[in-house]
């Protein structure tokens, strides 16, 4: 019998219409998984050229969160941190300005979500085409389970089509 | 409500029936989780019939630093066989740089510096793992984070050879021991029929 698979999608939000609030919660996820990873798909409204796609687990306003971004923007090589923030910066995320058929891509890894040992730490990389590609590393000072979280696109709304998908990797 | 009883997608991909289950590409393999300080990890007798591999590391070195480089060998290869290139983000600015000897720095773990539950990050993908007329690639993503200090990291690395991949072994630079809680997943990537 072949061993199970690992990596199996939970919930998946795809836009059937503007998001006006920009706002994507994932609730109740199963504490089943070694690590949690989210795709999102998709395109603000505004006419500049990119916005922020954060997050926020447990519904934790507080300022716990921080990261750290490597990127590449207009030819150049660069970092910089965000520190004590009250969420957490993913990825950066596309705004359809005058290409409504760009879309940004998101995939944010998050380890071992379930544990109560240790703060949760995530990995995430963006590409939005003709802007900009990055890696971002982040921290969620919490020794909390992840039980949900929520991704907001700053830049409102998200436009309809956008996709979120929300995977569990499960190891050995 | 009752059970179910699954069928596994065959090697023709056939999926003929209700409760058919398709297995996915991604294979759990082996996982360690320390329960004490541990010297090194050694993932052997790794199976030879996925494509790929994919680790997902969670790491933390007992060693006064913020960050400590994770090395990797090959099949117990201690010669001059690997070389890497990266690119890391300080926070501040972004620097590039290359290295070759008898080990891989490649991932990194959180040193005894920042705060005892911040953990450093690392996914490992090895291409062709177990093909014997290529040289094997590992590319890495990683950082860590501790609110005051952080960075972020491409990276890709080469071991020159042809030999299928069949064991591997992390460090620390400096062989500080990993510590409890450090955590290491060993997925396969199937190739199609498989």
């Amino acid at each position: 019998m072949p061993l199970p698979s690992t990596m199996t999608p939970i919930a998946t939000n795809t836009l059937t219409s503007n998001l006006a609030s920009g706002v994507i919660t994932f609730s109740n996820i199963p504490q089943t998984y070694t690590d949690l990873v989210i795709v999102a798909v998709g395109q603000g409204y505004t006419s500049s050229s990119y916005g922020n796609l954060q997050v926020q687990f447990n519904g934790d306003t507080g300022t716990n969160y921080s990261s750290t971004e490597l990127k590449e923007f207009a030819g150049t090589a660069s970092s910089s941190r965000r520190t004590t923030q009250s969420y957490l910066f993913a990825t950066s995320f596309l705004d359809a300005g005058s290409a409504s058929l760009l879309v940004g891509t998101s995939i944010i890894n998050v380890f071992n979500y379930a544990n109560t040992t240790t703060f949760k730490s995530t990995l995430s990389r963006g590409n939005l085409p003709g802007f900009k590609t990055e890696l971002n590393v982040g921290l969620w000072r919490s020794t909390a389970a992840i039980t949900s979280l929520t991704l907001t696109a700053n830049d409102t709304p998200i436009n309809a089509g956008a996709s979120f998908t929300l995977y569990g990797i499960k190891a050995a | 409500m009752g059970s179910v009883s699954l069928k596994y997608k065959s090697k023709s991909g056939n999926l003929t029936a209700p409760g058919d289950v398709d297995p996915g590409a991604m294979i759990p393999i082996t996982t360690t989780t320390l329960s004490t300080n541990t010297a090194s990890v050694t993932f052997s007798d790794i199976p030879q019939n996925y494509e790929h591999l994919q680790l997902r590391v969670m790491a933390r070195a007992n060693v006064l630093v913020s960050v400590r480089n994770i090395t990797l060998q090959i099949n117990s290869d201690t010669t001059n066989n690997y070389y890497r290139h990266y690119v890391v983000g300080t926070g501040a600015s972004a620097v590039a740089g290359s290295d070759a000897g008898t080990v891989m720095f490649l991932g990194n773990a959180t040193g005894t510096d920042y705060s005892s539950s911040a953990f450093g990050v690392s996914i490992y993908d090895i291409l062709d793992y177990s093909n014997t007329n290529k040289y094997k690639t590992v590319r890495c993503i990683y950082g860590q984070e501790n609110n005051t200090n952080g960075q972020a990291a491409f990276g890709s690395g080469l071991w020159k050879s042809t030999n299928a991949i069949n064991s591997i072994t992390f460090t620390t630079e400096g062989n500080y021991s990993f510590m409890q809680y450090s955590h290491f997943a060993l997925y396969g990537i199937k190739r199609a029929g498989a």
